[in-house]
């Protein structure tokens, strides 16, 4: 029990002391960069035309699909890995139960894969 | 009841990160900002579920709901284009949701405190439970024909079954 | 005490209880110290990992690479950081601010976090967490929402556009990396990390589950972003993707971080599939059990970067067919046939007992068993593959055939007489 506190002490240390790291550069640039900033400058990056509109554009149903299979998948690994832990002390039965839940998952793949879910455009 | 330690300070920082998170998630008029907010009250989530000794359940939260369906929100605000732009306050029933909100917390203060401090209470002494079950217990409980399996299929077929809705309605627009 | 104060390292907290501090106070040090030096480890090894990338591209290439700065240009990257620092940074107008400069330092953050449960030597771990596996796992996400933050404030159309399809490139690519993880998990019947490499004391698990280890590593390129997936910048068609905005060292940050992403990924590699820091001596030798643990990792990053050098880039839709329609098909089927062989091992009573796991010889009937069962795997997946490509291959001369004829009758008609 006090070995894992340990454990997830050093990650909570870890966490609040490694953010530092990446922030010391930037903070060092802050004080030595050169400030000499105007109104082109400061334009949005196009090749130099002149942006046309708004930028948060409406995006293709596309990305959604594909996050909403992973999120589906991603459930689904998660509840495969402490099947896949306990896994030399499992009967023959509760081994076939891990694998029909593989299948159902397979099952959806085939699904989007027919609906052709999971092609680009 | 409660003394000063750490265990007691490190539940106060990710307490105020996940209701801090939650608040800027109802209060931010920009619906990114609200995203992201989210996510921040779900990683404070995450941390109290190590404080609570179930670290399985933290990744769990970080890798579902921050990796997983924060970005299925996101997505899902840039895929409908009119409402990135929305600033101002446009729905007239928030008071409804206030209320119902007043409500459902009141509730769940009742909930929290009756079996704790209420006349039949623990007192919050009370041991949970001797052992802490671990990784592979849940491994066994899940696939166990007396336990959990048939709940174990059916999140499976109910995932299935999410996707292929999700599949016919994004599919029918087009 | 001399003898317990000798190793600095692993007993720094026993040592100072002993000259008088308080417990706790000496395990806080001991913790902060040893965060202190896994943080900084990869932000200092950064420097040497650019340096030897932009050598081996210049090999490829049949250049010198960077040789004027110190020797063999050691000190080019020095100077290059030097530089970037003293830059004007600038935060275009109508960015997000907040956001845009946090998104660089979540970046790096959610690649240094990996590092705490890295085992580098049998005694020296940072955090030997129960479930190691899944947390670099959920680091690694935390990754792919830096990225959607750096290109949703930006406020251009590129960077969010090339942040878009980084994250959908993302997503999809942990699905395979997490079903290879499966197997490994298996095997260890553990998610620390250190148990992991203790369990690959007899054998490594990539010659138990080859198919495994090269899902693991093909979806590695392709999270960090390494070519042929680099499509986090595509120059031709997104300028330069979600970082198009960040200049000076928010740039520089990015930069290195992609770097360092990629080092970190072989190393989780060649702590999974190459047994960490096994190897003679490790066990009485620490310090040998880290230079093995480099030297194996060094010997998957190098033939990434040659490929980087090499390969062109895959076009988005290409990738995104290749993840969703061989690697995580050939990842589940992979699952499947070694979670079978794997209890069929156990049934037959041939897998090694937990006495001698870390035998070689006892892990013998057991790899022969798998190995069989990955033969199997591969002889499908290729088997698929070929039927694929033959297909695809009779459509394409069957379309060329009937415009070579609707050419010949072109031709037949006097006017137009084609010369090419």
């Amino acid at each position: 029990m006090t070995a894992a506190v340990n454990e997830w002490a050093f990650i909570g240390v870890f966490m609040s002391v490694a953010w530092i790291l990446p922030t010391l550069p930037l903070v060092v640039s802050w004080l030595f960069r050169p400030r000499r900033a105007n109104a082109i400058k400061l334009q949005t990056y196009e090749c130099g035309v002149e942006t046309v509109g708004d930028t948060w554009v409406q995006f293709k149903v596309q990305y959604y699909i594909y996050g909403l299979v992973f999120l589906v998948f991603d459930v689904e690994l998660v509840f495969l890995f402490p099947w896949a832990l306990a896994y030399n002390q499992l009967s023959f039965f509760a081994f076939g139960a891990g694998l029909l839940f593989i299948f159902l998952l397979a099952d959806a793949l085939i699904y989007a894969w027919r609906k052709n879910a999971l092609e680009w455009a | 009841m409660l003394e000063l330690n750490a265990s007691t300070l490190v539940f106060f920082i990710f307490a105020v990160l996940s209701i801090g998170g939650a608040l800027g998630v109802v209060m931010s008029r920009n619906l990114i900002h609200g995203a992201l907010f989210l996510i921040v009250s779900l990683f404070g989530g995450a941390g109290l579920f190590v404080l609570l000794a179930a670290p399985f359940m933290a990744a769990v939260q970080v890798l579902v709901y921050i990796g997983a369906i924060a970005i299925l929100i996101i997505f899902a605000v840039m895929l409908t284009r009119s409402m990135t732009n929305m600033r101002e306050v446009f729905n007239r029933q928030w008071w409804v949701s206030a209320i119902a909100a007043v409500i459902l917390l009141a509730v769940l203060i009742v909930g929290v405190a009756l079996p704790v401090w209420g006349p039949n209470g623990t007192q919050g002494d009370m041991v949970l439970s001797e052992t802490t079950a671990t990784i592979q217990d849940l491994g066994v409980a899940l696939v166990d024909g007396n336990q959990f399996v048939l709940p174990f299929e059916l999140a499976s077929l109910l995932l299935t079954a999410a996707m292929v809705g999700a599949i016919v309605i994004a599919r029918d627009n087009e | 005490m001399p003898e317990v104060c000798d190793n600095i390292i692993s007993t720094l907290a026993p040592c100072l209880v002993q000259s008088g501090t308080n417990p706790d106070v000496a395990q806080f040090i001991s913790i902060l110290l040893g965060v202190a030096l896994i943080a900084s480890f990869p932000l200092l090894l950064v420097i040497f990992l650019i340096w030897v990338e932009r050598k081996i591209a210049a090999r490829v290439q049949d250049r010198l690479g960077p040789n004027r700065v110190g020797p063999f240009g050691l000190f080019q990257n020095i100077a290059d950081a030097l530089k970037l620092i003293i830059k004007e940074d600038i935060t275009p107008a109508g960015a997000d601010r907040l956001i845009f400069n946090v998104a660089p330092v979540i970046a790096m953050l959610s690649v240094i976090l990996i590092w705490a449960v890295v085992p580098f030597t049998p005694y020296n771990i940072g955090a030997d967490l129960d479930i190691g596996v899944l947390y670099f796992v959920a680091i690694s996400s935390i990754g792919t929402l830096a990225i959607m933050m750096a290109g949703w404030s930006s406020n251009n159309k590129y960077a969010l556009l090339g942040a878009f399809r980084v994250v959908a490139q993302l997503v999809s690519y942990e699905v395979p990396m997490v079903l290879a993880l499966l197997v490994p998990v298996m095997l260890a019947s553990s998610m620390s990390m250190q148990d992991m490499a203790f369990a690959q004391l007899g054998m490594w698990f990539i010659v138990l589950t080859p198919v495994s280890a090269f899902i693991f590593y093909v979806s590695n390129l392709a999270e960090t972003g390494r070519a042929p997936f680099d499509l986090i910048e595509a120059e031709s068609e997104l300028v330069a993707g979600y970082n198009i905005e960040y200049s000076g060292m928010k740039f520089g940050l990015f930069m290195a971080n992609e770097f360092m992403h990629a080092f970190t990924a072989n190393l989780l590699f060649a702590v999974i599939f190459l047994g960490a820091w096994a190897g003679p001596g490790a066990t009485s030798v620490p310090i040998l059990g880290f230079a093995y643990l480099m030297i194996k990792t060094a010997i998957v990053y190098v033939p990434s970067l040659i490929l980087r050098a090499t390969v062109p880039r895959v076009r988005i839709d290409q990738m995104m067919a290749f993840n969703w329609k061989f690697l995580v098909p050939l990842a589940i089927v992979n699952v499947i046939v070694i979670a079978f062989v794997l209890k069929l091992v156990q049934v037959l009573g041939i897998a090694p007992s937990p006495e001698n796991a870390s035998d070689f010889v006892a892990n013998i009937p057991q790899m022969v068993a798998l190995l069989l069962g990955n033969a199997v795997i591969l002889a499908a997946a290729f088997g698929l593959i070929r039927g694929t490509v033959r297909k695809e291959r009779l459509t394409e001369a069957a379309r060329l055939a009937k415009r070579v004829q609707i050419e010949g009758e072109k031709e037949a008609l006097p006017a137009t007489v084609a010369t090419h």
